[in-house]
């Protein structure tokens, strides 16, 4: 008599690698759309100048924020469609059914999903901080925060994404959510930018970013996953 | 003792029988607004002695500080209702939940409303970016999001269980934004005054502000009670006991 062979899944980690590569190469088979959040990112911040005025000392002075802000507009602009085709192809219901948990995958489109729209910002933000006269070590520290700030910026903003899917409306209604979740982060991010360009200790505002990192990495794809379900039920 | 504690909580969690009690309760809760509101308002607007620094505009406070607390309260209540209604699949514990909501932003509006009106004579403008007033106007926007996530869905169980898991986000975040927005106001330090509060508030105030505080407490009550008992005969509408409730009266 054959013994049955027993059904292997795939490791948590060999999930989270294959829907993150999925992800990314879905991603760079329409690059027109990758682009699109990095420009409207750099048309914000145009606007400022434009806005307020040129003059180097108002610049230098709201550049931190300015920065910021685009960022986490660009970050709510682009999340819209983290789970949306996913959700419109059938294959978000394919992904809720898979052996792997499901905040494990969670974890894997967003990863994805950071690498595709955050990073691109990130690299081109010193440009930005030139453009805004502000100096080579505050732009240093922007960097920083940038990097442990827009984690938790995709996070929160995917919670939003996951609960408002399963609508025909999803934009407008994902940033009524989300924005004010995003207050810490702002708040830190840009004292630390702030503290750095005034030569003073900013490191306090940095730990508390990373703090609010690991908070977010650790809890919020719980939260999404519990999104993903009553969206895709309901 | 926990039998009886179960055998309310099932029955609070059932919608006939949520209204049959709450068609009990409510004169109660009605009479313990009006008996602590109605003589707490005039004795803190009429009778409470002037405050040497601000004069007679700091009267607004019996207004604005439970207005506050109750709005607090209200994201709270509405978080945990939601939590119950996720957990235990509560029909009742959803509707309160989804009560919450609009009688909670009201009350944070009205807290914002009069912070403002008080800062005019205060600060000398309507708005300033102090700590309490901007956290809780970001409690007002919490508020309008799960406002605006319950009626963006056409199905009532799953506005339900999305605002529910919503509030409950919101509620863990709630302390990180309220801290974080105090700290931002000690980095950029406002002229403000800070109300006097507590310990150093002569009995004549404390008692009128304590017995608005709690009079705003049972008309949160009661106003929720009101909106839960319309929601439940909205939704229980083809239920025998509505249709018979009807007929009679």
């Amino acid at each position: 008599m054959a013994v049955e062979p027993e059904m292997t899944y795939p490791s948590l980690r060999q999930g989270l690698w294959a829907i993150f590569k999925r992800d990314l190469v879905i991603a760079f088979r329409q690059r027109s759309d990758l682009v699109n959040s990095l420009f409207f990112f750099i048309m914000v911040i145009t606007l400022f100048p434009l806005g307020v005025g040129p003059e180097p000392e108002i610049l230098s002075r709201i550049g931190p924020g300015v920065l910021w802000i685009a960022a986490l507009l660009s970050t709510l602009l682009s999340v819209d469609s983290l789970f949306r085709q996913d959700y419109e192809d059938g294959s978000l219901e394919i992904l809720l059914l898979s052996p792997q948990p499901l905040f494990i995958i969670v974890l894997g489109k967003i990863m994805a999903h950071w690498c595709i729209t955050a990073v691109p910002l990130i690299l081109v933000s010193p440009l930005l901080g030139v453009m805004l006269f502000l100096d080579a070590e505050t732009i240093g520290v922007l960097i920083v925060t940038l990097l442990l700030g827009t984690p938790v910026l995709s996070m929160i903003s995917a919670i939003g994404a996951a609960l408002t899917v399963g609508l025909r409306k999803g934009g407008v209604l994902i940033a009524v959510i989300a924005l004010p979740l995003y207050v810490p982060v702002l708040i830190f991010g840009t004292s630390a930018v702030e503290a750095a360009s005034m030569s003073l200790v900013f490191s306090g505002q940095l730990a508390y970013l990373a703090a609010l990192a690991i908070f977010s990495i650790t809890l919020a794809p719980f939260a999404i996953a519990a999104g993903l379900r009553i969206s895709v039920s309901g | 003792m926990f039998e009886t504690i179960k055998l309310y909580y099932h029955k609070f969690g059932t919608p006939k029988y949520f209204y049959d009690l709450t068609s009990k309760m409510l004169p109660w809760l009605i009479g313990f607004t009006v008996v602590l509101l109605v003589p707490g308002v005039i004795l803190g607007l009429g009778f409470a002695p002037m405050d040497e620094e601000q004069g007679h505009s700091y009267r607004i406070m019996f207004i604005h500080v439970p207005a506050a607390s109750v709005a607090m309260s209200a994201y709270v209540m509405m978080a945990l209702a939601g939590a119950i209604g996720l957990i235990w699949k509560m029909k009742m514990a959803e509707i309160v939940a989804k009560c919450c909501a609009p009688i909670g932003a009201s009350f944070a509006l009205l807290c914002l409303l009069t912070g403002s009106i008080w800062g005019k004579p205060t600060w000398g403008t309507w708005w300033v970016w102090d700590a309490r007033l901007t956290s809780m106007l970001v409690l007002f926007f919490l508020f309008m999001g799960v406002i605006a996530l319950n009626n963006a869905f056409e199905s009532a169980q799953s506005a339900a269980k999305a605002t529910a898991l919503l509030s409950i986000v919101g509620v863990v975040n709630l302390p990180i934004i309220k801290y974080s927005v105090e700290w931002w106001n000690t980095l950029h330090q406002t002229a403000s005054i800070k109300v006097t509060e507590g310990a150093s508030m002569p009995a004549e105030m404390l008692t009128p502000l304590l017995m608005c505080i709690f009079g705003f407490y049972f008309l949160f009550s009661v106003l929720v009670v009101v909106a839960s008992r319309a929601e439940v005969l909205e939704r229980e509408q083809r239920s025998k006991w509505v249709k018979q409730l009807v007929m009679v009266e």
